[in-house]
């Protein structure tokens, strides 16, 4: 089931071309082409025009939301525990890197509530995480479905991410509990999650879309993209406080490098959350003079960018998914 | 090349000729089509380590590949209410050409015109194998853009269509007879009309019930004025199916017309 190799990996020519027009026309074909130009038939499989394009998938909006959701049914089907692996899954995870990073390593002790400074991070950080290695799979696992009907692609990766989001949202509640039981209050600020998760949502939306069309044509990047992710993993502040670490990195003269590490998309989501839950966590931070406004604007600039970006490289190979 | 280049046009032009009929409304165009796709042939072992090794070691960029020219030349008309049977002998480019039609190959030199999109239905019986035989009938209803209503309304229609046995409904579609799938597949896609409907071998697996049942599925999509292409081995459900039959050859057209005279011809020269 797998594409075959083709010529030319960027757009969608011909696997050979052959230069010679004129001995393959034995049946006249210049005919037969203006006699299907007559009755308005077109090259079969054309990508459709970007706003049809739109349109089909917003009629598409069920089919997105239930497959999602069959998706995630039958992930768990094969196990006794069943949903309940939605829940385990981020609470086990969150375990054990306290376990590492709390307990074994101690990196707790400019942060005054560290179990729900990491655990913030780990989930935030995990709904990136998955839905970009969700998206890679989007194509290639589901051919014959691509082969046998007709419909917007973008729907594969779309529901991937939807998959992606409704995890998210249990292990949102899971956070919440936990933050609640190390002893925060729940405040209006609180509030702040939502939009942040939406633009993060977006982001994902768009990346994944950008790796789903990668993944679909050149298989290697599902066995590259576990080291891309958990090389992200480290850099963005999971287990560490970026402003901290930024400035002692700008205490010997790296400053570029700061500047990179504040601008991380991923970094960014998860400061956004970390200050709209956690109020002790503003005052660790408070030292380090953060520009809470240029963080929204990069969380913004990251959501339209990889959004528009990511959904225009997918259109493009519209008509060649599948093909092979 | 240029050596193989000559003599294949010289028999392309052996082709039987496509003249256009202005009486009827064409809705497949098939234009001097070539397909050539790349395989490896890497002698068996072409995926083990040590030979990729070997392989960057020799400054070779790629194992060892082969062309295979698998349409060659191919022209004809399908006009809406035709149900074309597609005929020849393994690899001799049927199931090529029907994934031409349906875009998922690009043609090397040449072109297939259609109107609307040809859908493929292919051997490989399940949508998504691992959700049920009902969800895979909502998911296709709906990915096809029937809307959640028209969805609801033809779900019974589908599994009555598809005539599994009790219960399976609710299982994997993984679980499934090859029989089973091809039924369940085949009930999804005929839901909604389609303009160009291409079977490839996929009613092979049914019993005789449901190739009855997908006869009448077949003649009512005709009716709708789209085109059905229809490959299979069993001459039987060609003859009694289509209205025209392709008899392709080595990726060339040898015959083209009334099945009768076609099928004919082709149980002589395949010795049947």
């Amino acid at each position: 089931m797998s594409h075959r190799e083709r010529l030319t990996a960027s757009e969608g020519e011909p696997v050979a071309t052959i230069n010679d027009p004129a001995r393959w026309n034995g049946t006249g074909g210049a005919s037969l082409a203006e006699f299907a130009a007559q009755h308005g038939l077109r090259q079969s499989a054309a990508r459709p025009s970007l706003p049809a394009y739109v349109k089909a998938l917003w009629q598409r909006r069920t089919f997105v939301w239930n497959l999602a959701s069959a998706k995630t049914a039958a992930t768990y089907s094969g196990s006794h525990l069943g949903q309940v692996w939605q829940v385990l899954t981020p609470l086990l995870n969150a375990g054990v890197y306290y376990l590492i990073f709390g307990l074994l390593l101690g990196q707790n002790k400019h942060i005054t509530n560290y179990p729900a400074f990491l655990i913030t991070g780990v989930f935030v950080f995990t709904f990136t995480q998955r839905s970009l290695s969700a998206g890679a799979k989007s194509i290639g696992n589901n051919l014959s479905l691509i082969r046998a009907l007709h419909f917007p692609r973008a729907t594969l990766p779309l529901a991937y991410v939807i998959m992606e989001l409704q995890q998210l949202l249990i292990s949102m509640a899971v956070l919440i509990v936990i933050v609640l039981l190390t002893g925060e209050t729940p405040e209006i600020s609180w509030l702040f999650i939502i939009p942040v998760l939406v633009l993060q949502l977006i982001f994902n939306i768009g990346i994944s879309m950008m790796i789903a069309r990668m993944g679909a044509f050149i298989r290697d990047i599902q066995q590259l993209l576990p080291f891309i992710t958990r090389t992200w993993l480290y850099f963005s502040g999971v287990f560490f406080m970026i402003a901290e670490r930024v400035d002692k990195i700008s205490g010997h003269g790296h400053h570029w490098l700061g500047r990179i590490m504040e601008a991380n998309p991923a970094a960014v989501y998860i400061e956004l959350v970390r200050f709209a839950l956690l109020d002790t966590y503003h005052k660790d931070a408070a030292q380090y003079h953060l520009n809470h406004g240029l963080l929204w604007l990069y969380a913004l600039i990251w959501a339209v960018v990889a959004f528009v970006g990511g959904f225009w490289y997918f259109y493009r190979a519209e008509e060649r998914y599948g093909r092979g | 090349m240029v050596k193989a280049l000559k003599e294949r046009s010289s028999v392309a032009e052996a082709q039987p000729e496509v003249r256009p009929d202005p009486t009827r409304e064409p809705i497949v165009v098939v234009d001097g089509l070539h397909i050539i796709y790349r395989v490896y042939s890497g002698g068996g072992n072409k995926g083990s380590a040590a030979t990729a090794l070997m392989r960057i070691i020799k400054r070779e960029n790629r194992p060892q590949m082969k062309e295979v020219h698998a349409v060659k030349g191919v022209s004809f008309i399908a006009y809406r209410g035709d149900a074309i049977g597609i005929v020849g002998t393994n690899g001799s480019g049927k199931s090529t050409l029907l994934k031409a039609v349906a875009g998922l190959l690009p043609p090397a030199r040449g072109a297939v015109y259609t109107d609307g999109q040809p859908s493929l239905l292919g051997v490989n019986a399940a949508l998504m194998k691992d959700l049920s035989g009902s969800r895979n009938i909502t998911l296709g209803c709906l990915a096809m853009g029937m809307t959640p209503e028209e969805t609801k309304a033809s779900y019974d229609s589908i599994v009555k269509f598809a005539d599994l046995k009790a219960g399976f409904i609710d299982y994997p579609m993984s679980t499934y007879s090859s029989g089973m799938g091809a039924r369940l597949r085949f009930a999804i896609a005929a839901a909604r009309t389609h303009d160009v409907l291409l079977i490839d071998e996929a009613l092979a697996t049914g019993d005789a019930k449901f190739k009855r049942r997908s006869k009448a599925k077949i003649d009512e999509l005709r009716e709708d004025a789209g085109a059905v292409f229809l490959v299979a081995h069993n001459l039987d459900v060609i003859e009694e199916t289509c209205n025209r039959v392709i008899w392709l050859d080595d990726g060339r057209v040898k015959m083209d017309g009334d099945p009768e005279e076609v099928l004919g011809a082709y149980t002589e020269a395949t010795g049947k």
